[in-house]
């Protein structure tokens, strides 16, 4: 497999638009003779295709819910990162991108990034002439809040519910393309296999979630944006399907995933409270400016917090970073978190949480200010928990929140198999090995609307062939094989439901490849998870048939997936011997717990190839050249 | 605690459906009302039963995809809350509940309790949203809007699009959903040029899709997770009073 990431010559900062001013432009009335296929209606999915609709395409866009708006992009809070610079604090498209790469923690593609910096403040124009309603001021302009890893204030919101808006804006920009029949739109539908002609991606094979049937369509290009992969760990901050299956079906199908060990932990969640637990609720990290973070300081003290005196605390995120305190960035606070617990001083009934308290900011500022800046979490902590948060810390606890892996791709955001494009969480994408605060939905949206549709115009304008018809043998093929796997897992009729394998699969990837990893036990899943997977391929029950809604059949299929791919994030880490981003090698650390790069030996991405089922997979590698950028140690104290 | 679930349980869009009985025993307090299904369900299917179909994904407030009516009330007792955000302490021990899908002619149901909502989907594709090509805005800080403007159409934009306005109207009437949307548009000053035309045309598609007529009886409003409020309505009304009115003059 050859790598070629397809980086435009030149100096960084003119790469783009000189790639712009010479790319090969499809001719208008071709356009219409094109048949692009999006899976996914997220912010990258729903904007590249009404974007491509809007430019002449075809388009077909696919998605799991009942209907596009839903996608998981729906559910972010926070915000979204522009260069801007509206507030006049020294801004730069240079420092959005300076910012992007050191958060990363130099493993992410320079002229990516700098390309993704520069596209962001048309991000804004575009969302804000839909009518997304972004926050303002009074003079009515747009207003921005800071976000970590950054020191000026360039994140734009919509109250707490950003993600919403910015979807829902490009939902407005999809369903205009339905009523214009440039798009039609196929909701309940799930990809499940990637059909590859003649070393090309030419197509998908779907399930219809309501009749069951599994079809083809076939296209001329095939574009990915299905979202990440955070539910290998059974919990997460995701929404419950969030899943892996199209990456991986393409993985194995000959496209490259890259990074996989790359997953980002929140944090500010709220703490697992029982085994029936379905998902996990974030706060947002905002909460960290005014809230302190403490454990008593003695094992198993169990008194209610009111009635531990001040000295028995201990205040440890801002013992140990007395400059950031309790706004370390969230690799750091997690992982102090974690270790606190490990210790046996965690609280709450699992000894799986640490306070966040308020009542010092509460004598500080007045009861009234908290409430004006954080009512509504804590009314969705008391939504949650029961308990009110103005009376008795929050605790919380981190969780899996973001994956910074994907499939690989190039500066056309193509894979090595031609024709499959790959947009949003789904690739490998811009944040290196850790994302920063309310950059995904950016990058979303800048694949979506700003670049995909440009470079997508790249392949097609070179093919030579037209999209076969879903009657070719190899569409017969990969349908007949779904056919079978649906088949399989209705007929195993075993003893054990989809979510208790998907649990224990869960805890061993918390446990073994979630905060901290270290070697043994890196070894340990990739030898337990073949086991997982022998179970569920034998005991699994799959209740009703094939030919119906079938919501078992659905998770079976999504866990079989998770079942593969999580020895595969297991791989990665085990191959990357240093600490990183998100990815902490117990191994690596220096004497205060910091994580240690080793640039020497890691600056480079891994792109893993499928082998053939019960074969190692062989890792690739793109060397990480940095050309304006000089890489140094991140540093929070 | 232990509860009796009585639950509606319907195969396909065609079959007839009936509420069938289920203890639900040994029950957290803690639970969510969906992981509390959750729970039954693993027992479901333990016992060789089909589980309970239901739609949800998020679980936590903001996608719209979960809907039940729960003792009559969409969403179930608790105020400004989904179903996947509600709480089983808001229960107790001993209470019998019935658990139906959302209620209405344009939502058929497909299983369970999951309905088709596609008819919202059909109202936006008619006029819910701006005319703007990509990559032909201008910069966004050239159009100041005014705070109090921008505030009021966040509260429409709000909208989850879940249903349960419709289900609680005893016509069926999509007005909150259509007048949330309009609104969010037409108080911005990018969506005034399509205003009448929007509100033509989605008050065309949610009448064809099969909803009723609002009789101002606002339980929408009250039902509703995001608490929208029924002034939009009354904001539609005016807007398409007027759409009308311009409408049959340019007619003639
Ligand atoms: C709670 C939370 C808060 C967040 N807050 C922020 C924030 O404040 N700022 C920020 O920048 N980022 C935030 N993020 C991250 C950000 O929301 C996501 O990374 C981003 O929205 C992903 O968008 P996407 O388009 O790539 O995928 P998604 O929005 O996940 O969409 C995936 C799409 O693919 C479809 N799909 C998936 N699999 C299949 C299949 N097999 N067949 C058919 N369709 C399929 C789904 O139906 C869906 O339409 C947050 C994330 C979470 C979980
Ligand atoms: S599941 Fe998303 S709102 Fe309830």
């Amino acid at each position: 497999m050859k790598l070629d990431a397809k980086i435009p010559s030149g100096p960084l900062v003119d790469k783009w638009a000189r790639y712009l001013s010479e790319i090969k432009l499809v001719n208008p009335a071709n356009k219409r003779k094109y048949e692009i296929i999006v899976v996914g209606s997220g912010l990258g999915g729903a904007a590249a295709a009404a974007t491509l609709g809007e430019l002449g395409y075809h388009v077909k866009c696919f998605c799991y819910q009942d209907s596009p708006r839903r996608a998981h992009s729906i559910s972010a809070q926070g915000g979204i990162n522009a260069a801007k610079n509206y507030q006049n604090d020294g801004d730069s498209v240079y420092r959005l991108f300076h910012d992007t790469i050191k958060g990363g923690d130099f493993r992410a593609r320079e002229a990516n990034v700098y390309r993704l910096a520069e596209v962001s403040a048309e991000i804004i124009d575009q969302c804000t002439a839909q009518g997304v309603p972004f926050a303002r001021e009074y003079g009515g302009h747009l207003a921005n809040r800071s976000f970590g890893g950054a020191q000026v204030s360039r994140t734009f919101y919509a109250r707490g519910q950003t993600g919403q808006q910015l979807l829902l804006g490009a939902y407005s920009a999809l369903c205009r393309q339905i009523q214009a029949g440039t798009v039609t739109m196929f909701p309940r539908t799930e990809m499940l296999d990637l059909v590859v002609v003649d070393g090309h991606a030419k197509g998908i094979v779907v399930r219809d979630m309501v009749t069951g049937e599994i079809s083809s369509h076939s296209a001329d290009a095939v574009a990915l944006a299905t979202g990440g992969y955070a539910n290998v760990y059974d919990l997460s901050t995701n929404a419950r399907g969030c899943n892996v299956t199209a990456a991986f079906r393409a993985y194995k199908r000959g496209a490259a995933f890259a990074n996989p060990c790359y997953t980002q932990i929140h944090p500010t969640c709220i703490p697992v409270s029982g085994d029936y637990q379905s998902k996990l609720t974030l706060m947002s990290e905002s909460l960290r400016n005014d809230g302190r973070v403490w454990v008593p300081k003695r094992q198993g003290d169990n008194r209610p917090p009111q009635q531990i005196p001040e000295g028995e605390r201990d205040y440890f995120l801002e013992r140990k970073y007395p400059s950031y305190g309790n706004l370390a960035p969230r690799d750091i606070s997690s992982r102090s978190a974690k270790e606190v617990c490990d210790e046996g001083r965690g609280v709450g009934p699992s000894g799986l949480g640490v306070y966040l308290d308020f009542s010092d900011a509460i004598d500080r500022l007045g009861l009234a200010t908290i409430r004006e800046r954080y009512g509504n979490l804590f009314e969705m902590y008391e939504r949650i928990t029961g308990e009110d948060a103005y009376k008795t810390p929050m605790r919380i606890y981190p969780a899996l929140h973001y994956t910074m892996g994907g499939l690989w791709v190039d500066y056309n955001l193509m894979s090595n198999l031609p024709g499959l494009h790959v947009l949003g969480e789904a690739n490998f994408s811009d944040h290196g090995a850790n994302r920063l605060g309310a950059s995904a939905l950016m990058q979303g949206l800048a694949d979506g609307y700003f670049i995909l549709p440009y470079t997508i115009g790249a392949y097609l304008a070179d093919l030579k062939e037209k999209r076969p018809s879903t009657e070719h043998p190899e569409f017969r093929k990969v349908e007949k094989e779904v056919e079978e796997r649906t088949k399989k897992f209705l007929s195993i009729n075993g003893k054990r439901s989809v979510q208790s394998i998907h649990k224990e699969l869960g805890q061993l990837m918390w446990d073994k490849a979630g905060m901290a990893r270290n070697e043994e036990g890196l070894k340990e899943a990739i030898a337990k998870i073949p086991v997982i997977r022998e179970e569920f391929w034998k005991n699994v029950k799959v209740p009703g048939d094939g030919g119906e809604i079938n919501q078992e059949l659905e998770k079976a299929g999504r866990l079989a997936d998770f079942l593969e791919f999580g020895e595969l994030l297991c791989r990665d880490a085990l191959d990357r011997n240093e600490s990183c981003g998100g990815h902490f090698r117990e191994e690596h650390q220096s004497e205060d717990g910091e994580a240690l790069r080793n640039d020497e030996k890691y600056s480079y991405v891994s792109a893993w190839e499928f082998q053939g089922e019960d074969r190692e997979p062989v890792l690739h590698k793109e060397p990480i050249v940095y050309e304006e950028v000089k890489m140094a140690t991140r540093s929070y104290k | 605690m232990n509860l009796k679930l009585r639950v509606w349980r319907q195969k396909d869009r065609n079959a007839p459906g009936k509420l069938v009985e289920y203890e639900a025993g040994d029950i957290d307090p803690e639970m969510s009302f969906l992981e509390m299904l959750d729970v039954v369900n693993e027992r479901l299917i333990g016992a060789g039963d089909e589980p309970i179909a239901f739609d949800h994904d998020c679980r936590e407030g903001i996608c719209g995809t979960c809907s039940a009516t729960i003792n009559g009330i969409p969403h179930g007792p608790e105020r400004a809350t989904t179903v996947c955000q509600l709480h089983m302490r808001h229960f107790k021990d001993g209470d019998i509940l019935t658990i139906e899908p959302f209620r209405a002619k344009p939502f058929p149901v497909i299983r369970d309790l999951m309905v088709d909502r596609s008819a919202f989907d059909r109202i936006i594709e008619s006029g819910g949203f701006v005319s703007v090509r990509t990559g032909s805005a201008p910069e966004a800080n050239t159009l100041p809007i005014p705070k109090d403007a921008a505030e009021t159409a966040m509260d429409a934009a709000a909208c989850i699009g879940c249903g349960a306005c419709v289900a609680a109207c005893k016509n069926a009437s999509a007005m909150l959903f259509v007048a949330a949307k309009s609104s969010q548009l037409n108080t911005l000053p990018q969506g005034k040029p399509e205003k009448d035309r929007r509100v033509l045309n989605m008050v065309a598609a949610m009448d064809e899709a099969g909803f009723g007529n609002c009789t101002n009886q606002y339980e929408c409003s009250a039902v509703c997770p995001k608490t929208i409020s029924e002034d939009f309505i009354a904001q539609l009304n005016r807007e398409y009073l007027v759409a009308s009115v311009k409408q049959s003059f340019a007619g003639k």
